[in-house]
């Protein structure tokens, strides 16, 4: 029989939390975990619920906690739950940008300037222009995102722009460059750009392809192959059903691990086909802050 | 055990004699002799670099007969393994294309006029380096204790993380460089955490002045101060364009603004700065 391979948990370094579930405003054709409107096969995670989790993180020496969904901003209790964890450590926000109001981001930066860590927001806009982000994420997405870009850089924040490339690599540097000069003449003028592969699981598997039978990790691949790469080396995240292995697999049976984080903490086998994505690019969701990934030894 | 003494009490043991701790030296010789002789203004008896001796500075070879000249106890940075080992990069990282960019100048352009005898001299270096001092257990690391290459930033670096590291380190204060700005946190019981920043170019901070830790005897446990050294930077740009390095790094040497690797600043960092 096949070894099958396992991946140890070095450290939790990036607890995640689902917070936003499955609800998501916007339908993108490339979500890898089928979010939308009415999607609430995982639903919002509360304050209490984070707060549980934000105390057991401690004695693991969790560096960093990301929020992610669905869109988090949905969540009514998103504010007092990123306030909350800006008591423990620096926070990260992955988001459309779409939902964001002057209040809210007020709010935000009360929130952000109360503590030593940083708060980071990660806008997803797919494209320097509507024509190519909008047939992915939406009519209007496109305009809707950079406003809130646009609020978020009023008060001060500088938001990691993320961009999910759908095009022919050698096309990246041009779009990268065209994009922040949009970004510049908005406003926004030192732009942060971090390009993404695309996973090609949930609505991504329809709209271009699945992965292949071929496109799998094995064991022997492991061998003498850094698993520092690997975002299950060093991450799990909460959901409303329990603590899963990554934010990119929740979806999958088997990805479950247990109710709590010390439950968790058991190798996962990278059996999934998107594991070979984070196989081949390294911990695409991390921000560059945080350790080099796949450099380490 | 000896006990924490006042910082300004005169002739100390050299057991209590404060001890200065360098970060990346990044080829910057002029500032690490400006360095040595203000530690050794402070009474420094013992001096420690962390690693990261060569990189976007000019003249590499220069920095290594001042480090032992001077017996400054050094260890290895990723720079220094890469280059000691003939690795294709440095090591940092860098996602960014323009960030890959610089770092693959400034590392082609070390590796080229690193001399061979200077890279095995690079690769028996220690990677990390523990002493007792006052009666705590000092560990030095690069970037972190547990990797040489991790960023340990002020806005992201958890007291938990760091009460975690001491735990499975053993140590009571662990001082690191790699990020290139230099921040201090004291955790309950004395225990310290200290980026010692660099001296190879200024903390994206508008000066032209570069840092390095003091570590001292104090009132109640270890002292750190990080001192801010004034060195003739314009001396530095000079050689830098005479060797024709980039003039991105040379505009950060001349006005203290990162031009260049601002993509690894998490939010907090990257706004103090201006670029």
């Amino acid at each position: 029989m096949e070894k099958r391979p396992f991946v140890a948990l070095q450290a939790l370094d990036e607890l995640w939390f689902q917070v936003g579930g499955t609800l998501c405003n916007l339908s993108c054709t490339h979500c890898f975990v089928s979010c939308n409107p009415s999607n609430d096969s995982f639903k919002f995670l509360g304050l209490e619920r984070v707060k549980r989790f934000l105390r057991e993180s401690v004695d693991l020496g969790v560096k960093e906690y990301y929020f992610t969904g669905g869109e988090p901003f949905l969540n009514r209790e998103l504010l007092p739950i990123l306030e909350e964890t800006l008591c423990y450590g620096p926070a990260s926000v992955l988001t459309n940008g779409t939902v964001f109001q002057e209040k809210n981001v007020r709010e935000l930066r009360r929130i952000a300037d109360g503590s030593r860590y940083t708060l980071e927001l990660r806008v997803s806009i797919d494209g320097p222009t509507a024509e190519i982000n909008d047939p992915l994420r939406g009519a209007g997405a496109f305009d809707a995102a950079l406003h809130g870009v646009d609020l978020l850089v009023q008060e001060g924040f500088l938001p990691i722009i993320t961009v999910v490339q759908t095009w022919p690599e050698e096309q990246s540097l041009v779009l990268l460059a065209q994009f922040a000069d949009v970004l510049r003449r908005r406003g926004y003028t030192r732009p942060r750009l971090k390009l993404l592969p695309t996973l090609r699981i949930g609505m991504e598997a329809m709209r271009t392809r699945g992965y292949t039978p071929e496109e799998r990790v094995h064991a022997e691949m492991l061998e003498g192959y850094d698993v520092q790469r690997l975002i299950c080396s060093h991450s799990r995240i909460v959901t409303d059903r329990g603590v899963a292995v990554c934010p990119i697999l929740i979806e999958e049976p088997g990805a479950h691990l247990g109710e709590t984080l010390a439950d968790a903490l058991t190798p996962f086998a990278v059996s999934h086909a998107a594991c070979y994505t984070c196989y081949l690019y390294g911990s695409i969701c991390v921000n560059a802050s945080t350790a080099s990934p796949g450099r380490d030894r | 055990m000896s006990r924490p003494q006042d910082v300004g009490r005169a002739k100390k043991s050299p057991a209590e004699a404060p001890v200065a701790l360098f970060g990346g030296v990044y080829s910057n010789h002029i500032a690490l002799e400006a360095a040595i002789e203000s530690a050794r203004s402070r009474g420094a008896l013992q001096l420690y670099c962390l690693g990261d001796l060569g990189a976007f500075g000019p003249h590499p070879d220069l920095v290594f007969p001042v480090l032992m000249r001077h017996g400054v106890q050094t260890m290895a940075g990723n720079y220094d393994d890469s280059l000691a080992r003939g690795l294709e990069d440095c090591q940092c990282g860098y996602t960014d294309p323009r960030d890959n960019h610089f770092a693959r100048l400034s590392y082609r352009y070390t590796f080229e006029k690193t001399s061979s005898a200077n890279k095995r001299w690079l690769a028996q270096l220690p990677r990390q380096i523990r002493f007792e001092y006052c009666g705590a257990r000092v560990l030095l690391s690069h970037g972190s204790p547990r990797r040489m290459n991790e960023f340990l930033w002020e806005s992201t670096t958890p007291d938990h993380f760091i009460e975690k590291l001491f735990r499975e380190f053993a140590c009571d204060a662990i001082f690191a460089t790699h990020t290139g700005i230099p921040w201090t946190r004291r955790l309950g019981g004395d225990r310290l955490f200290v980026n010692v920043g660099v001296l190879g170019r200024p903390a994206n901070d508008g000066t032209t002045s570069v840092t390095y830790a003091l570590l001292s005897p104090g009132a109640e446990g270890l002292a750190v101060e990080i001192v801010r050294v004034n060195y003739d930077y314009r001396a530095l740009a000079r050689e830098m364009r005479e060797e024709e390095l980039p003039l991105e790094f040379v505009e950060t040497i001349e006005t203290g603004w990162w031009t260049t690797c601002l993509e690894i600043l998490p939010g907090k960092e990257r706004a103090r700065g201006k670029h």
